[in-house]
């Protein structure tokens, strides 16, 4: 089976003021189906430019990147657009919800994009919903939910089109101990008992302690890739 | 994405900020409400205008006197005296003509018993009744004899017969004072209401206008002849054989200007609603500069939307939306409001529109095509300045949208 994704020589330079930045300086790293993988490293060491980057949201300055054995480096807009909405889920430190849109809309959200039918959508979303444990909030909106169940709401959301990988940028950056334990179960359940491949940023090693592979980058580059030997044994 | 679920997302979008969606739509409101009064009330105008130059027979050719040159000076129309009632008679001799009537006016003070009233005394010839198709009420109209013998008979429109004779006893029989001079009233008019120009045509004593030339003004001459042509596709040649006949009466060679001039009611009616028409693009088109300030106001509101929804966007984009579909919600978002405020206009353009009616008693009618118009306009408006701020919607990046804070 092909890696989920797989990148050589992946750089990404900003132009800043006349200047460049380089963001990543050199980026090789492979994700097989079903890993669960922690980025860590100091800010500014190019994680979030990174996570951009597989997930479809930029593109790289050079290098390749092959998703699900494709590559996609070099496609346009829409057709990034088009596996992001098929194939991806994200996860943001913020969550981005829409405001003054009940939960249960905001979970189908994808799905209109997709064009899923509508009475299939409103099945997934409440099924996902009961997945991550936040059925119950489905008429609640973004203001009348807490931060965790916020989270919750928008992992719901990264499941509805059955992706194959969730990428999460600092998803428990924004919570509480109790409430990154809890995101954080649900993250290693979904990969243990659905098999779906997961990608998260973090600082707080707790946090990366529920994966099973720790990736460290520092200036652009990964300076160390190794199994979690804590948890794998 | 479906239109009907683009549609969808744009209006969640507009529910989701109510107060200022209302607040957007108000300019397109006001705009709309404005061109559907505006033009209701032209065209009901117009409408009645129309009616009423109808309802003075529309065979009838009006000659009046022309302006004349005196030491160089050229007065205006009417300025010559130069019409008498053996043009008439000249006139009624034409092929195609089936009646003439000079008409004499003067504005004088007429008396009844105690009460007296100001008001237009008109000298004509018995066949004006039939030339204006205007029936009696009362009473009988005065004949050939009574116009050979300049008799001292009126017959009264019906604002008179209120004026003089309130309490209401008929009038026929009655002696009444003009300019000093003893009248038997013999008839009485039925009403006629307002002409196209807004006149009363009741307030006004009818008399042959032998008697109104002898004995009110003293003049040979008179203000116009009533020329009723057989049937309407004669008009215009009854009205060039008259000007030649005219001209030869009066001695006018080619080079000279004529010292008449002649109009048939159709033409007047034509430059009437012409007059309407443009009155009417001149209002409608003060609305359409209001419709155009509401869709820069759309403009603006769409603006801030898009800045402030930066991250909604870029999150939209991040789970799948394309630029085009970011762009159409946008779009849709401001055909929306621009749409919906142009129906809201119609309808308190109609309802503004009927209390006008009801509590000024002005004519209005709403020209459907005018609604359809203003709606589409509306449309518009909201495509064209809904399409900057969507486009820019659009070109965002959904990793900038979504850093944006
Ligand atoms: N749009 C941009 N323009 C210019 N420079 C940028 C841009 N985005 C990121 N950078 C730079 O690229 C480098 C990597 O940034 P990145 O956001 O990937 O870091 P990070 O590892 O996610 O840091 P943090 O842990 O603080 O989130 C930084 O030096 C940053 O300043
Ligand atoms: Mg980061």
């Amino acid at each position: 089976m092909s890696a989920v994704v797989e990148v050589r020589g992946l750089r990404k330079i900003y132009p800043l003021d006349g200047n460049e930045v380089i963001a990543l300086a050199g980026i090789d790293v492979a994700l097989a189906p079903g890993e669960f993988v922690a980025v860590m490293g100091p800010s500014g060491s190019g994680k979030s430019t990174f996570m951009q980057i597989v997930g479809l949201l930029d593109s790289p300055s050079a290098g390749t990147y092959r998703f699900e054995g494709n590559d996609v480096s070099t496609l346009h807009g829409d057709e990034r657009a088009d596996i992001r909405s098929r194939r991806l889920g994200f996860v943001f430190q913020s969550y981005n919800l829409l405001s003054r849109t009940s939960a249960l809309e905001n979970v189908e959200l994808p799905m209109v994009y997709a064009g899923v039918p509508e009475s299939r959508r409103r099945q997934i979303a409440v099924e996902k919903m009961e997945l991550v444990g936040v059925a119950h909030l489905q008429k609640h909106n973004p203001n009348q939910m807490s931060g965790g169940q916020q989270q919750r709401v928008a992992i719901a959301r990264s499941l509805v089109n059955d992706p194959g990988l969730i990428l999460a940028d600092e998803p428990t950056g924004a919570l509480d101990t109790k409430s990154s334990a809890d995101v954080m179960q649900i993250l290693q359940r979904l990969n243990r008992e659905q098999g779906i491949t997961i990608m998260l940023v973090t600082h707080e090693p707790e946090v990366a302690a529920y994966a099973r592979r720790v990736v460290t980058f520092r200036d652009g580059r990964i300076v160390s890739d190794a199994q979690n030997v804590d948890r794998a044994a | 994405m479906t239109l009907a679920a683009t549609l969808r997302l744009a209006l969640q979008a507009l529910v989701r900020n109510k107060i200022r969606s209302l607040l957007t739509m108000l300019g397109i409101v006001i705009g709309v409400a404005a061109v559907i009064v505006t033009v209701a009330i032209g065209a009901g105008a117009r409408a009645s205008v129309q009616n009423s130059i109808n309802s003075l027979g529309s065979n009838l050719i009006v000659v009046q006197p022309g302006s004349v040159t005196q030491s160089g000076a050229r007065s205006g129309f009417g300025g010559a005296s130069t019409l008498t009632p053996d043009d008439g008679l000249a006139i009624a001799k034409l092929p195609g003509v089936a009646s003439v009537s000079p008409q004499v006016t003067i504005r004088t003070q007429v008396v009844a018993g105690e009460n007296n009233w100001q008001t237009t005394v008109t000298g004509v010839a018995p066949t004006y009744t039939f030339i204006r198709s205007w029936p009696l009420a009362a009473g009988r109209f005065f004949g050939e004899s009574d116009l050979a013998g300049s008799a001292k008979v009126a017959v009264l429109g019906a604002t008179v017969v209120q004026q003089l004779f309130p309490d209401g006893q008929s009038p026929v029989g009655a002696t009444i004072m003009v300019k000093g001079a003893p009248f038997t009233v013999i008839g009485t008019l039925a009403p006629l209401g307002q002409s196209g120009m807004g006149q009363d045509q009741d307030d006004t004593v009818i008399v042959p206008y032998t008697s109104a030339m002898e004995r009110l003004t003293g003049l040979t001459t008179v203000n116009a002849l009533l020329v009723s042509a057989a049937n309407s596709s004669e008009i215009d040649a009854v009205q060039q054989s008259l000007t030649a006949l005219l001209e030869q009466r009066h001695r006018i060679t080619p080079s000279q200007p004529d010292d008449f001039q002649v109009r048939n009611l159709q033409s007047i009616a034509q430059a009437a609603s012409q007059t309407g028409a443009v009155m009417e693009f001149l209002l409608a088109g003060v609305a359409a500069v209001s419709l155009i300030v509401g869709g820069i106001g759309i403009m603006n509101i769409m603006m801030v939307s898009v800045t402030e929804r930066t991250r909604e966007i870029g999150l939209r984009m991040a789970v799948g939306a394309h630029a085009k579909t970011i762009l159409s919600q946008f779009l849709t978002e401001s055909i929306a409001l621009s749409t919906i405020g142009g129906l809201a206009g119609v309808c308190i353009g109609a309802l503004a529109t009927i209390l006008v009616a009801s509590i000024a008693h002005w004519p209005t009618t709403i020209p459907a095509q005018w609604v359809v118009a203003s709606v589409l306009f509306a449309s518009m408006v909201g495509i064209f300045f809904g399409y900057y701020p969507a486009q820019k919607a659009s070109r965002l990046n959904p990793i900038d949208a979504l850093r944006f804070e």
